[in-house]
């Protein structure tokens, strides 16, 4: 039997927006299995970027739990789940955000900075994973030297510096053109057939069908998937 | 402004303790309740007086100094001026930059300032008089002496035209009551000795003057340009302030901009004491940045206000009013850290503290 590294119970997250009250996700139950390549589609507004950012433990549900990698993630501080981040999740965003100063390589070493490996460790590791994302030969090239596609991979090397249990992804080829989208999509299979478990919110049709399975979301709820 | 405000607020009363001390003389005797030189009076018994300060070991060097006005005639002008009766062997008045001493009874050293207005040279003779009456333009007191030295006058003002001789030569050229007196002793305390106690003693010994040290001089002077000391402080704070609010504005514009950035950051693991400390970082970055740009500026900008305020009528040239020190420029450049730090602080915890997934939402939608 398969290993469930994601684990929602009825999850609810609601939002003040002025008086109202705004019910983002209504009860939300869902599995996602060690080794799993997931896509979450559906309209926008319809509670996505949210369910990921519970799952990357950026936010906090209403009520409900959440469990990433056997451990309980809803009610940890703001502290814990920095800590929890930094080792278990990985992110890669729309936007890339890398910073604007630093090289290829030191991006990728910044979360392991903060993890506290040691400097030739990092180097390593960074060397590795630029490489693995196709881009050995960029590394000591600054954001603003690098196309948006060789950004995002540079992104997806930072996602996995510290080898996370699960990498999440929200909207990856969103500011992509067609070509460089399907260059992100192949890396991202390619990692999860390595056994990267993946969670990737999207309004790409391409980037959701290479998934293994896709989750369909309206109004806050999961359904189909 | 924040380095001028510091070397103005400290820089005239060091400059004035250096010209105090340039010569070795720690106390200055003035007639009682006045300051050297401030008035006309003097103080009578010049041989009495030094005959009593001998009796003390702490005092190893006396120097009377007479002030006086003299008028030297130049063609059909009247050219006036300062003269000082001093000892050659042991005056601490002025520095002899050419020529020689007042070694006899009938020398006198001289300034640039006079040798200009008198249009004269070294080796030349002047009629000099302690006296003149304008309206029938007659000298009294006159006598001849040849100029042998070109002097620089240590407490003399930039305007000033004077001249120096033995003070026995000013004295025989005064009015008789004018005799044995003196304007001024400096005095020279032995190595070691405590002149703090050697002014009691002579105040003691000698009622009818004021004994000056460094210390009460620096305390008279404080108290005369408190003005330029409070002015100085709230200058300063109001630079430092002007400074503050700039560094707070360009930390907050920038972590504005970079909330997507940041939130990113905060996303992926780092935590929120060192997003605050890179943004402090940055905010003490720009400090130091605008300090070492400041610093330039500052000492351009004081070298010209204190070469106007130096010109002011009656205050000795060698008085600095922004003197550079670097315990001044560490001071200015401390308090800019410190702002800097503190204008970073409160950004940098406001944007670190931000939730991630608003943030995050907020970027998308932007």
């Amino acid at each position: 039997m398969s290993e469930s590294i994601v684990s929602l119970r009825d999850v609810r997250r609601d939002y003040a927006v002025g008086a109202e009250r705004v019910h983002a996700l209504q009860g939300v139950t869902l599995d996602v299995e060690r080794g799993d390549y997931v896509a979450i589609v559906g309209p926008s507004g319809c509670g996505k970027s949210t369910l990921l950012n519970l799952i990357g433990v950026i936010d906090h549900p209403t009520s409900g739990t959440v469990a990433v990698g056997s451990k309980r993630v809803d009610g940890m501080s703001d502290r814990e789940a920095t800590s929890f981040r930094l080792h278990n999740i990985g992110f890669v965003f729309q936007r890339f955000y890398l910073m604007p100063i630093l090289s290829a390589r030191e991006n990728v070493m910044l979360p392991m900075a903060e993890a506290r490996l040691p400097r030739a460790e990092r180097e390593a590791r960074a060397v590795e994973l630029l490489e693995y994302v196709g881009l050995g030969n960029r590394q000591e090239h600054r954001p603003s030297e690098l196309s948006g596609g060789e950004q995002q991979r540079v992104a997806i090397a930072r996602a996995l510096a510290n080898g996370p249990v699960i990498l999440l992804a929200d909207e990856p080829t969103g500011e992509l053109d067609a070509g460089t989208g399907a260059q992100i999509i192949s890396l991202f299979q390619r990692l999860n057939l390595d056994g990267t478990t993946i969670v990737v919110v999207t309004h790409d049709e391409d980037l959701a069908s290479a998934a293994r399975r896709k989750i369909h979301m309206r109004d806050g709820r999961v359904v189909d998937g | 402004m924040l380095l001028d405000m510091v070397m103005l607020s400290t820089g005239m009363r060091e400059s004035f303790r250096e010209l105090l001390l340039s010569r070795g003389f720690e106390l200055r005797l003035a007639p009682k309740g006045t300051l050297p030189f401030d008035t006309d009076a003097t103080i009578p018994g010049v041989s009495a007086i030094t005959n009593v300060l001998r009796r003390n070991p702490d005092i190893r060097e006396i120097s009377p100094v007479m002030g006086a006005s003299i008028h030297i005639p130049a063609g059909n002008r009247d050219v006036s001026g300062t003269a000082l009766g001093i000892d050659p062997s042991v005056q601490g008045d002025y520095e002899l930059l050419a020529g020689h001493d007042v070694t006899s009874a009938d020398a006198m050293v001289v300034n640039d300032n006079m040798l200009r207005r008198l249009g004269v040279h070294l080796g030349d003779t002047i009629n000099v008089a302690t006296g003149y009456d304008p309206q029938t333009r007659t000298y009294s007191g006159q006598r001849r002496l040849v100029i042998t030295g070109r002097v620089k006058f240590i407490y003399g003002a930039s305007e000033q035209s004077s001249g120096a001789m033995r003070r026995e030569t000013l004295e025989a050229m005064s009015a008789p009551e004018r005799r044995d007196r003196a304007s001024l002793f400096m005095l020279k305390v032995r190595k070691g000795a405590d002149a703090e106690r050697v002014r009691d003693w002579v105040e003691t010994q000698l009622p009818n003057v004021t004994a000056i040290s460094i210390a009460t001089a620096i305390a008279q002077v404080d108290a005369r340009l408190s003005y330029f000391r409070q002015l100085a402080i709230i200058l300063g704070a109001v630079s430092l302030f002007v400074g503050f609010l700039l560094v707070t504005t360009l930390v907050t514009v920038s972590v504005n901009e970079r909330a997507g950035e940041i939130a990113v950051m905060r996303a992926i693991g780092v935590s929120k004491a060192h997003v605050v400390q890179q943004i402090v970082i940055e905010g003490v970055a720009i400090s130091v940045a605008g300090a070492v740009l400041g610093l330039g500026l500052g000492l351009v900008t004081a070298r010209y206000l204190n070469t106007i305020l130096s010109a002011f009528p009656g205050l000795p040239m060698a008085i600095d009013f922004f003197l550079f020190q670097p315990r001044a420029a560490w001071s200015a450049l401390g308090l800019l850290v410190a702002s800097g730090i503190g204008a970073g602080v409160y950004p940098a915890w406001r944007a670190a503290s931000l939730p991630i997934a608003e943030s995050l939402r907020r970027e998308a939608i932007a």
